[in-house]
């Protein structure tokens, strides 16, 4: 028997035609309710082992010796593998830098760090064996942030390097350095009436996705592996993984299993290389499935972040200068830190006009777990720091907070930090005014008509902790400014292949890409653009893999402009083919085949003016058009690495917060009442999932504003790595989230669409905690934000 | 490991006297956790689950004997008026599907701080039901507790019932947890009123490494309501009264720092807790209540 | 050891479980019941709820050896149990061979849902899917047990589960749609 639960392509038909602007259902969303959907963890295989990974238990420690014998000894052990057993030279991978060992090799960097891996008959066997595995560790001493990290005896994590930034950093333990300087910030402080400064932190938030690490590598006679794998970008991962194993490209097939969520902890490789490399060892299909305690350990997560800003204003409520300095923690392997700093130097201005500003931003190499890609990277930490900056200048100034970013507010045709034009509209302000507009919630909820109290209303919920005692309302607003798709020069294109034929006399599209669903419901949106541009009612969405081109990442919020471009752009030249075909076989029986715009429309080939010219089915007949094409955004350029110019995102996404939290102010417990979000999608290819997603965005945000952090001790181990004490907002933390989607098209993008997914996770976080200012007065210049910032202990 | 599996409580004591390392499990809500993660690996389980009389309870004159298994979900929909005290507690555990297999036994055989059924135990008065082959011993709930997740009970015990003394008055029960719900508390806090005696008793959770009841805040509060005369009065209680009743609660406590929250944290919510169940205990016994709803 | 259960109906046997495996890990690897989810195997999340004799529970922290000759019912039987439930009329149960050699297959009209199944996919309640079933089997238990439940009681009822894409707010839409069109048919 072989793999079971293996992707198959799904069919969506009769019961659901929408184009796109419309509302239709998600392929895999029977399958997803019935539990018959295939997660990576599901994924089975006769004479399937488990494979386990050993983990380092420090954070910065050599190895001194390694013994796997009474290991390999125990029964139901097939293998254990070290460093020295990989099989080639080739023995680092990473996304933009090859720093991160397959196994560690005489030292380890960080805490969870994996050592040595086991395949057995049983999980339990496994463990079991893990834990008979000898390393002896000589504890050194740990790198934490910029101090240790940059003192003159600095112990350096990487040595010796070589990438593409070792150039040009002030330290080895800088992964990478993004000046951006524009116009004069010290001539216009001086024109400031007045000068606010602050320091703000932002903790090491975890993306959390419900579906753990997971996948099953089965050896394949060729000596190749079949990979089933749940991940953001099928050939990233590919690119890594075949020269470890000493493989070409085309023996690692792999093919996308069902998803659990992203959220960016996917981007880096966690346990491909080690389900493979363990499943040719032993010639046998291994599955590895992280538990949630090493998920923590099996991804990166958010930078924290240390922020220092200055702004200055006149006493008219202009902003005159800006200069900052963002420090972003990059743990111990690079990760995507260097994208991370470009992000977070050239949005650090937020969505305001800013002509002079001076900005500094960094990321670290340290001991601490590393860091990389979640959901708004980089301008996720900015924001929570210029947003709190503007409501500090607005009290300074007299104004009312909203007004005053108003005032200050970008709109297309605004210059960027960069140098960099905003070409399409930036409606910032009047996403401001909408989020404002909105109704606002009742007050005092937690009163039942009867005289009681419903605690599940107040801060605390179901703890009971007050009855109303201490309860302040406070309303805070936020909007910020992220990037959409792949910066900085990158060669961010996707790849579609679209066939068209017909089968039992009807027209179906079959759209086959490498685009990781995880969750976005791109799935959903490729189906109604093959609906759209092919006039066809059956679409079947084949399921993603490594034998059709690139899509790129499911991340920057790009995947329905770039992969939704590329199966638009394919599906224009299935269409040309078509119309080809049309007029080599009936072009004769209809002027119009020569001199109208055609078009393919509910399974015919019409003319602009509605007239049928002939049915799909008559037109292709037997022949199946089969095309695959590459589609690429406009080009970016590098930032300057001296002054940050460049022309270097390809589109910019707004949404503005208003936050209602109730605060039990004795207790410093939060109650977020309601959090409104106004944003701007250009175009909704699927208007109940970008809901869906700007409800889910904002909700993250309010995690990382009043609970979420992975805490690091002093010898920079995790010291919460577990859903019991890493906390994520449950159904009764998230309140009634309202959302006003406005549609200004970008005359540059597929159907005139903007990313989505991240702008409503960035300023979600600072509406939260100004809210949580205004009903307490205090200062708050971290999040999470704990009881313990609340009540001065 | 070994997996057995009793029919009969008589079964059960046997094979726990045959097998004094057998760990018992019943909601599997700690023990699952802690084989689940590789914390533990016991050479025994023993499953109560088929044992009934684990999951039975007696309303009696005196006191409550609850099964040792009875889930949270029945203390909740059962028992709100005799153990008010714990039923709130008992809503605030885990999640609903915990509170569906979790029960007080499991959070007495765990000896965690944090149990969430400790204070409204303490509070309210209770004896632990220890049986063994070689007999029954009540055991009062104060000094059930010996150590961080240790307890009294010999090897060859298991934990039947708990006895607990019906509420005589007003109880009342709060945790402060970082979440809204399903979270472990960073400090918790009973409070009983024992009208028919005008004493008052008191349980402190997750801010010592037992639970423990606030004695000299106790003593206090008790001697301060019979000398002001308030039991008979109709009077609020004073807020310098509340007020040192809340400081000596916090006093009473020796709370450490850790990744839930800080000691200083945990010792001025307990204040602020203290303060607030005395106003709504008090409040219910002079008759104006304003209490939760039980939805 | 043997263990020997009722799953959605049909009596089911697994060999040399290890007695220190979870009912989760049971239907997941053993018997070919992968819908019930493995996010955090500490009672954290809900992903796994099932109905153990009816009640709602977290999979993994229910010992193997505790479902002895008891009754479970998974997200893959819900419909069958809902229908049941409605109509009185006995599913067909999942065969533990078909399910282990189980492929997906092409969702279409034929595949019937519980009212609540379909307004999770009607609601957008859905998007990576991992916490559904968990979701599912808690919210089918509140509308057993309240066919009208406020969104306090939804909220509170499903405060168990965690999901991480949608912010909850469509799930809240799916349990109050199946509670309307529930309620419209009765």
């Amino acid at each position: 028997m072989g793999v079971t639960r293996t992707p198959t392509p799904t069919t969506q038909g009769s019961e659901t035609t929408g184009g796109i602007g419309e509302s239709t259902l998600r392929p895999d969303g029977v399958l997803k309710t019935t539990g018959e959907f295939a997660y990576a963890s599901d994924l089975w295989h006769e004479d399937m082992l488990w494979g386990h990974t050993l983990r380092s238990p420090h954070a910065h420690a050599e190895i001194v010796s390694l013994d796997v014998s009474r290991a390999l000894a125990q029964p139901g052990v097939y293998a254990v593998l070290t460093y020295d057993d990989l099989p080639t030279d080739v023995r680092h991978y990473g996304l933009e830098i090859q720093d991160t060992p397959v196994l560690a090799h005489g030292r380890v960097r960080h805490h969870g760090e994996p050592v040595a891996l086991v395949a057995a008959d049983h999980p339990e066997t496994a463990r079991r064996a893990a834990a008979k595995i000898r390393v002896e560790y000589r504890q050194l001493p740990v790198v934490v942030d910029e101090a240790t990290a940059t003192a003159p005896d600095a112990p350096l994590i990487h040595e010796g390097r070589t990438d593409h930034h070792s150039g040009h950093v002030p330290h080895p333990n800088v992964v990478h350095r993004q000046p951006i300087v524009r116009g004069d910030a010290d001539a216009a402080a001086r024109r400031a009436d007045v000068i606010v400064t602050g320091d703000y932190e932002v903790g090491m938030q975890d993306q959390a996705f419900l579906g753990p690490e997971s996948g099953l590598a089965v050896p394949a006679e060729d000596g190749g592996v079949d990979l089933y794998i749940a991940t953001q970008w099928l050939h990233a991962d590919l690119r890594q993984i075949a020269p470890v194993l000493g493989l070409p490209e085309e023996k690692v097939r792999m093919t996308l299993s069902g998803v659990g969520g992203a959220f960016g902890g996917r981007e880096d490789l966690s346990m491909q290389i080690h389900a493979c490399l363990l499943a040719l060892r032993t010639g046998k299909p291994v599955k590895m499935v992280y538990n949630r305690f090493e998920s923590f350990f099996g991804h990166v997560h958010r930078h924290p972040a240390t922020l220092h800003y200055e702004h200055g204003a006149t006493r008219d409520g202009k902003i005159t200068h800006m200069r900052c300095r963002i420090v972003l923690d990059g743990g111990a392997y690079a990760s995507s830190s260097p994208a991370v700093v470009g992000n977070a130097s050239s949005l650090s201005a937020g969505p305001y006009v800013i002509d002079d500003v001076d900005i500094e931003a960094l990321a670290l190499y340290t001991n601490n777990p590393p860091c990389g890609a979640m959901r708004g990277f980089g301008a996720v930490q900015a924001c929570f720091a210029y947003e709190a900056q503007m409501d500090k200048l607005a009290a300074a100034l007299g104004m009312d907070p909203v007004e005053f970013r108003r005032l200050n507010a970008m709109s297309q045709g605004a210059v960027m930090p960069t140098g960099q034009v905003v070409d399409s509209p930036a409606p910032v302000a009047e996403l401001l005014r909408r989020v404002k507009a909105m109704p606002m919630p009742p007050e005092r909820e937690w009163e039942s008509a009867g005289g009681g109290v419903d605690v599940r209303a107040l801060p605390g919920g179901l703890s009971n902790t007050t009855h109303g005692e201490g309860v302040v309302r406070g309303v805070g607003y936020a909007v910020g400014i992220k990037n959409v798709g792949f910066s900085e020069g990158f060669d961010d294109y996707s790849t579609a292949r679209v066939r068209l034929e017909v089968i039992a006399g009807e027209p179906v599209a079959t759209v086959h890409t490498a685009m990781a669903e995880v969750g976005q419901g791109g799935v959903t949106v490729h189906a109604q653009i093959a609906r759209t541009e092919l006039g066809v009612t059956q679409v079947t969405i084949d399921p993603a893999d490594t034998r059709v081109g690139s899509a790129g990442s499911t991340s920057a919020s790009r995947q329905t402009y770039v992969t939704g471009g590329a199966v638009r752009h394919t599906c224009q030249a299935v269409r040309e083919r078509v119309l080809e075909l049309g007029r080599a076989k009936l072009g004769t029986h209809h002027p119009a085949w020569a001199t109208a715009e055609l078009l393919l429309e509910s399974g015919k080939v019409v003319t602009d003016d509605g007239e049928v010219l002939a049915g799909l089915a008559e037109v292709l007949g037997d022949e199946a058009i089969d095309i695959e094409r590459e589609w690429r955004h406009r080009p970016t350029e590098p930032f300057d690495l001296r002054t940050g110019q460049g022309r270097g995102h390809v589109q910019y996404s707004f949404a503005a917060h208003r936050a209602v939290v109730d605060v039990d102010t004795e207790l410093g417990l939060v109650k977020v009442v309601e959090l409104a979000c106004a944003q701007d999608v250009g175009k909704a290819l699927n208007p109940l999932s970008v809901v869906g997603q700007i409800q889910g965005g904002t909700t993250q945000g309010l995690g990382l504003a009043v609970m979420e952090e992975i805490l690091v001790s002093d010898r920079a181990t995790v010291r919460n790595p577990s859903f019991t004490d890493y906390l994520i907002p449950t159904i009764l933390d998230t309140p009634p989230i309202p959302v006003d989607v406005l549609e200004l098209a970008d005359d540059h993008a597929p159907y005139g669409l903007r990313g989505v997914g991240e702008a409503p996770t960035l300023s979600s976080t600072p509406a939260v905690v100004a809210a949580i200012r205004a009903a307490t007065g205090l200062a708050l210049r971290r999040v999470p934000v704990r009881p313990e910032n609340l009540t001065g202990t | 490991m070994d997996f057995l599996r009793p029919a009969t409580w008589e079964e059960a004591l046997a094979a726990k006297a045959e097998h004094p390392t057998a760990v018992p499990i019943a909601g599997g809500t700690d023990v699952m956790v802690e084989i689940n993660f590789d914390h533990r690996r016991p050479d025994v389980l023993l499953d109560l689950n088929r044992v009934v009389d684990l999951y039975e309870w007696e309303v009696g004159e005196e006191t409550v004997r609850l099964g040792a298994a009875v889930p949270y979900t029945r203390v909740i929909e059962a028992l709100g008026r005799e153990l008010p005290g714990l039923a709130l507690a008992a809503r605030t555990v885990g999640s609903p599907q915990i509170r569906n297999r979790g029960s007080v036994g499991g959070n007495l055989g765990a000896a965690s701080p944090a149990g969430d059924s400790h204070p409204p135990l303490l509070a309210a008065g209770a004896e632990v039901e220890a049986v063994s082959v070689r007999g029954t011993r009540l055991i009062p709930v104060e000094e059930f507790y010996t150590g961080v997740k240790r307890n009294a009970l010999a090897p060859d015990e298991l934990i039947r019932a708990v006895h607990i003394a019906k509420a005589d008055g007003p109880q009342q029960f709060s945790k402060v947890g970082t979440r809204n719900a399903m979270v472990i508390a960073v400090c918790a806090f009973g409070l009983a009123l024992h009208p028919a005696t005008r004493t008052v008793r008191t349980g402190i959770g997750s801010a010592a490494p037992t639970p423990v009841r606030a004695g000299t805040a106790e003593e206090f509060l008790t001697a301060a309501l019979e000398e002001e005369g308030l039991w008979d009065s109709g009077r609020t209680v004073p807020p310098s009264v509340a007020r040192q009743f809340a400081d000596l609660v916090a006093a009473c406590a020796s709370p450490i720092d850790d990744v839930r929250g800080s000691a200083a944290y945990r010792r001025h919510a307990l204040r602020v807790m203290a303060r607030r169940t005395l106003g709504w205990t008090w409040d219910e016994y002079l008759g104006n209540e304003r209490s939760a709803r039980c939805a | 050891m043997r263990v020997t259960f009722t799953v959605n109906g049909r009596r089911q046997e697994a060999d040399d479980v290890w007695e220190g495996e979870s009912l989760l890990y049971v239907l997941r690897e053993r018997m070919g019941l992968p819908g019930s989810k493995n996010a955090c195997e500490q009672g954290e999340c809900g992903s796994c709820t099932v109905r153990l004799d009816g009640v709602p529970v977290c999979a993994c922290l229910v010992a193997a050896g505790q479902v002895q000759d008891r009754e479970v019912v998974t997200v893959e039987g819900l419909a069958d149990f809902a229908k049941e439930r409605d109509t009185g009329a006995a599913g067909p149960g999942t065969d533990p061979g078909a399910a282990q050699r189980w492929q997906p297959r092409p969702a279409g009209p034929a595949t019937e849902l519980s009212p609540v199944q379909q307004a999770f996919v009607d609601a957008g309640a859905v998007q990576c899917g991992f916490c559904t079933p968990g979701l599912l089997v808690a919210a089918d238990e509140l509308l057993e047990r309240n066919a009208q439940p406020t969104d306090a009681d939804i909220r509170e009822a499903l405060s168990g589960n965690l999901c991480r894409c949608t912010g909850y707010e469509k799930i809240l839409d799916a349990v109050r749609l199946a509670a309307a069109r529930t309620g419209t048919e009765a």
